[in-house]
């Protein structure tokens, strides 16, 4: 097991004082701080090995393509995919999910046929279904809670029809923190149409846990880089071969052609044919990175870290008097994150009065404003956790709330 | 920075001209989406003079004391000089200057108003 008080020794921004103070930071659900070995493999290609990949005939050229192509193997490794030639570099776990919905709205669902998504979705995973299935007379029917928070197996039975294309939902909730129980919904949409596919939005999975795509049964899983310690800027999409296969392109340029003559085009194959222009190649190179240094802890150990201060973080906050935080009580199915409200005190000036004492936190409806919406709340303060998180930071957080009581009182 | 100083923390605690006003003759209501402030205004205007106002809605501090310091401000102002004030009247008011996260909290009020004696 690591400790996170070493961990943050490999974190240059932990390092950093503002008014003299150290940080507390919170807010890893929206994005995780960099480890020095991902900043140094960044630069290590803006330095020694800047070249376009896949063109030169020269050793830098090589070098790049070699490290670009060294992560794709590692992505494929660190969620337990057969093959490399099943991930795609994107922007964002965003465009991860538009992909995947042009392809099949544009090209293979049909007026009529449905959608299901789930009312605890981020805007990603939310938004590009109801747009273009709104465009497309797609129907998006939308998976609600049960009386207990969670999402029921129960209620697939009415969603889930013949008509059924598609399932989208997260694996871990951005606002809840609820951890889903992927492998039984997956069995469950399967069971009652064989063909429906299944999305999984994992952005908040993958980084805090062991995920094991074989595990899953999904069709696609998309993720984002920065959520799991490495560069801003590069999303991954992993999908079934056969179905990346048959898939038509997303973006059309270069780098994703085998042939182009004046009428005609022949596209590379998967994953490069959905790679149009030149990559973010510094960025793919410092993911890396960033999934070795994960892969040294162990997921394993980032998920019982992570569950240490689930545990920690209710025991506290639940004694604070007109706190109360969304979610389940059970440590076993959640992940870092609390989203609070505290009575007498809206969301922006909770962390405001945090930020006083550089404790920081997000406020507002975190890309959530559906489930907000469905459970009656305008507005969070959200305080989330990743492997440099210690228990004095959740002390500070606590001990920050009691001032934006007293302030308020 | 020590955002909340007593008069903010004043306005925001006892609203001042919170409520509903009858006879109000103008009315509008803002949104910020983002962050789930809301305000309404309800204005007596007569001979494009702020006769009375009254503010309900929910928000931060910032934005609940923005309302009641304006409020008290803009009574018996004309319409034409609510009309020229800005980010740095509003800032006056409070006491202070304000991040680009927090202007909006800050504005909406006054954006209500304005909206409220144009319609």
């Amino acid at each position: 097991m690591f400790d996170p008080k070493t961990i943050q020794k490999d974190f240059p921004q932990l390092k950093r004082k503002i008014n003299g103070k150290r940080i507390v930071y919170l807010d890893s659900t929206a994005t995780s701080l960099k480890p020095q070995s991902v900043i140094d493999k960044e630069n290590e290609y803006y330095t020694k090995y800047t070249a376009n990949v896949f063109r030169g005939i020269y050793a830098t050229s090589e070098e790049a393509t070699a490290a670009y192509e060294g992560s794709r193997e590692l992505t494929a490794t660190f969620i337990g995919a057969t093959s490399s030639d099943e991930i795609v570099f994107t922007r964002n776990t965003s465009e991860s999910i538009n992909l995947v919905a042009y392809s099949f709205m544009f090209n293979e669902f049909a007026s009529g046929d449905e959608v299901v998504t789930t009312v605890m979705e981020h805007h990603s995973n939310f938004v590009p279904w109801q747009q273009l299935g709104g465009e497309r007379g797609i129907g998006v029917r939308v998976w609600g809670l049960d009386e207990g928070g969670l999402l029921n197996l129960a209620d697939l039975n009415q969603l889930v029809t013949r008509k059924t294309r598609l399932v989208a939902v997260t694996a871990v909730s951005n606002v809840l923190g609820t951890v889903n129980p992927i492998t039984e919904i997956v069995r469950t949409v399967k069971r009652l149409n064989p063909s429906c596919l299944v999305l999984v939005d994992a952005a908040q999975a993958v980084p805090h846990m062991p995920v094991n795509i074989g595990d899953w049964g999904a069709d696609f899983v998309a993720f984002s880089s920065h959520k799991m310690l490495g560069p801003t800027g590069v999303g991954v999409l992993w999908g079934k071969r056969e179905l990346l296969e048959d898939m038509k392109p997303f973006n059309y340029g270069g780098e994703m052609i085998a042939e182009v003559h004046i009428d005609r085009t022949v596209f590379k194959p998967a994953p490069h044919k959905f790679e149009a222009g030149t990559p973010h190649i510094a960025g793919v190179i410092g993911l890396g990175a960033a999934i070795n240094y994960l892969t040294t802890l162990g997921m394993e150990n980032v998920r019982k870290h992570e569950k240490e201060l689930v545990e920690y973080a209710m025991e506290k906050l639940n004694s604070i008097e007109g706190l109360s935080y969304l979610g389940p009580n059970d440590s076993s199915i959640r992940g870092g994150v609390f989203a609070c409200t505290l009575k007498g005190a809206h969301p922006h000036d909770v962390a405001q009065v945090l930020n006083e004492d550089n404790i920081f936190i997000r406020a507002g409806n975190h890309c959530a404003q559906p489930l907000h919406e469905h459970l009656g709340v305008v507005s969070t303060a959200r305080a989330s956790f990743y492997i440099y998180t210690t228990k004095e930071d959740i002390d500070a957080l606590v001990e920050g709330i009691q001032k934006v009581k007293r302030l308020f009182s | 920075m020590d955002l909340y100083r007593e008069n903010i923390l004043d306005h925001y605690k006892h609203p001042r001209n919170f409520g509903h006003l009858d006879g109000a003759n103008v009315v509008s209501e803002e949104v910020n989406m983002s962050c789930g402030d809301k305000i309404r205004i309800e204005i007596l205007l007569d001979d494009k003079m702020i006769k009375d106002i009254r503010f309900s809605g929910e928000g931060c501090a910032i934005n609940q004391a923005s309302a009641s310091m304006l409020t008290e401000k803009v009574k018996d102002m004309s319409s034409d000089e609510i009309m020229k004030l800005e980010l740095k009247d509003v800032e006056h008011l409070l006491g202070t200057t304000l991040t680009p996260s927090r202007v909006k909290c800050a504005l909406l009020p006054l954006e209500a108003i304005q909206k409220a004696i144009q319609s």
